[in-house]
């Protein structure tokens, strides 16, 4: 039986959808600026921290064709990542749903049993809120992965007049390196998101639209481990009696 | 869920990604104006935020970029003032001025100079450090005495026809430089010699090496890189 429960707030759905494509536009055409100098060293110094220095990242991954107009890209679509950011933080605070995502005693001793499970070291789900314990970590590092990009961009955008916040970052060249390395992890996080709802959980999605799911499929009622009883019997959740032996 | 809102949901997913898609590709006309408002708008922001008391803090124990300080110009060869050719270059100030002024290197050093170790920001990404000697464009400005009309400031070169305007507020910082040394010696051909703007308060590309004309007016004049199509402001 299908059990529908109302998810997501329309204000998460709507910030979680113009996020991915702001978020999209703003590493492509970030990647491409990153490519009129591909390094970090100043000219005549080294810089150990990056394994690839002076190599480009490859053009299709990129966005605005060129630097100028990838900047025009960037330059414009930073204001809307950052009013949907504030929207959606905004929201959360106001509205409580914080509580989704903001680490709790007993969050670390959960995340290593939702691992145990995908390592097949332990049999069933572990029962979770709203979110598992290593989705909570990882939904929870992506706002704060956000402020620090904001803040770095904002420290190489206006070293100058925004000085300040250039020197929180020791200075421009560190500045641009936290740039760049905090944008690499929230693409991984997103890229591990993504894999994760088609392999795990793609009855998310549909949450992630008309916010309803579909409580008699989450991983918990199927076991779902990444492609594993993703289409699965359903489990009766709604009562903790132990299924009968065949 | 009815049929009706999933059919809702699938035409305005489809239509707000067709929108999208023929903003960055298909219909490039919409994006640019798009991306030529928020330029403007930044422009107002970033003019806003300016103030003459944020400087740059570069640590005095800094190490200077040296002989590895990148070399920039658009022509072929590295320009050159021939004195025989041209006769002795002068730094023409004039415009909106009470007084236009025509210097020689000479008069330009006799004026009040400041020695400042500070960045220089590329487009590109990269920043390197120098330390340049020369005279504050607000003490240039001063001699000549600007007149009520002087909204804007183009330095023009001798580097075939380069060029770039400047709001006044940045040119009046007192970071920026109209110099003629660089790392203790006389500036180098390579890094516009006679004298150049240097000022860490613009990008590179707004930094006119081989001056030869400071011209104050009421209404910007574009640049070399602007015109096409790097912001004008540049501001860093």
């Amino acid at each position: 039986m299908a059990e529908l429960v109302k998810r997501n707030h329309w204000v998460v759905r709507l910030t979680h959808w113009v996020n991915a494509v702001a978020i999209v536009i703003m590493a492509g055409s970030g990647m491409r600026i990153f490519n009129a100098h591909p390094a970090f060293a100043r000219p005549g110094e080294t810089f150990v921290l990056n394994p690839w220095e002076g190599h480009a990242i490859p053009n299709w991954l990129t966005f605005g064709a060129w630097l100028g107009g990838a900047r025009h890209w960037h330059f414009a679509m930073m204001w809307l990542l950052v009013a949907n950011g504030l929207l959606y933080l905004g929201f959360l605070f106001l509205h409580g749903e914080w509580r989704d995502i903001v680490p709790r005693r007993g969050d670390a001793r959960d995340a290593i049993e939702m691992i145990k499970f995908y390592l097949f070291v332990r049999r069933d789900h572990p029962i979770g809120g709203k979110h598992n314990a290593l989705q909570k970590s990882a939904y929870f590092a992506m706002p704060i992965l956000g402020i620090i990009i904001v803040l770095s961009g904002l420290a190489i955008w206006k070293p100058i007049t925004l000085g300040f916040i250039t020197a929180l970052f020791v200075n421009y060249k560190w500045a641009r390196f936290t740039h760049f390395a905090a944008m690499a992890v929230l693409l991984l996080l997103a890229l591990v998101h993504v894999f994760m709802v088609f392999a795990v959980d793609p009855y998310s999605l549909r949450s992630m639209v008309s916010g309803w799911y579909n409580r008699s499929k989450s991983p918990e009622a199927r076991n779902a481990r990444p492609f594993y009883h993703l289409f699965g019997p359903a489990r009766s959740h709604s009562s903790d009696a132990k299924a009968p032996l065949p | 869920m009815s049929m009706h809102r999933r059919r809702f949901l699938t035409v305005t997913a489809t239509s707000i990604s067709g929108a999208l898609l023929s903003a960055c590709g298909a219909n490039p006309e919409s994006a640019r104006k798009l991306l030529a408002f928020a330029e403007q708008k930044n422009e107002g922001f970033e003019r806003g935020l300016f103030r003459h008391d944020t400087m740059d803090r570069v640590p005095t124990s800094a190490k200077l970029a040296g002989k590895d300080f990148p070399k920039y110009f658009i022509s072929k060869k590295v320009p050159m003032w021939d004195p025989s050719v041209r006769g002795a270059w002068r730094l023409e100030v004039s415009g909106a001025v009470r007084t236009p002024l025509s210097l020689t290197i000479d008069d330009l050093m006799k004026l009040p100079h400041i020695t400042q170790k500070v960045d220089h920001f590329c487009v590109e990404g990269w920043n390197a450090r120098a330390e340049w000697t020369g005279v504050r464009v607000s003490d240039i400005a001063r001699v000549a005495g600007l007149t009520a009309n002087a909204g804007y400031v183009d330095f023009q070169s001798f580097d075939e026809d380069y060029h770039e305007s400047w709001d006044m507020a940045s040119a009046m910082h007192p970071l920026t430089l109209v110099a003629y040394g660089m790392d203790g010696h006389m500036l180098g051909p390579a890094h516009g010699a006679p004298a150049r703007v240097h000022s860490p308060v613009k990008l590179g590309y707004k930094n006119t090496k081989y001056l030869t004309k400071i011209v104050f007016m009421p209404e910007r004049n574009g640049g070399y890189w602007s015109d096409q199509g790097y912001e004008w402001y540049g501001g860093t």
